[in-house]
């Protein structure tokens, strides 16, 4: 179990996916600090 | 950056399909597997998970939960992309 609270969470996103605010805000919502956010474009 | 033991750190991603699923997820636990960039042959162990995978709706708050991912649950291949990331985690 990869458990999220109390974790520093990278979050990785991208375009054609989900963007990584998104991420980063359900990871928020699970009690994790999100230390970096981006969200990729390969077009 | 180095992978520590205490798995303090976990990476979390949005990825789209199969293929970038797995590719992002081999390059923050074993190496870039293509040797382009500047994680090639440096295996930092981090632990992956998909957004998507149902253990991060089950520790998130549901409404939030519900409002950024929502739609994409169903749009995208849910099961191959975590599917994608769980392979990280048997070896």
């Amino acid at each position: 179990m990869t458990e999220l609270s109390g974790k520093c969470v990278i979050a990785i996103g991208e375009r054609d996916g989900i963007p990584g605010p998104a991420i980063a805000e359900v990871v928020r919502s699970a009690g994790a600090r999100e230390v970096v956010s981006f969200t990729q474009c390969f077009v | 950056m180095r992978a520590n033991g205490d798995n303090e750190v976990v990476v979390v991603l949005g990825t789209p399909d199969r293929d970038s699923t797995e590719i992002v997820t081999q390059t923050v636990t074993t190496g870039d597997p293509s040797y382009a960039g500047p994680l090639s042959g440096i295996p930092l162990g981090l632990p992956v998970i998909h957004v998507l995978d149902e253990r991060v709706a089950a520790q998130s708050d549901p409404a939030t939960y519900s409002s950024e991912i929502g739609l994409m649950l169903d749009a995208l291949e849910t099961d191959a992309l975590v599917a994608a990331t769980r392979t990280s985690e048997s070896g």
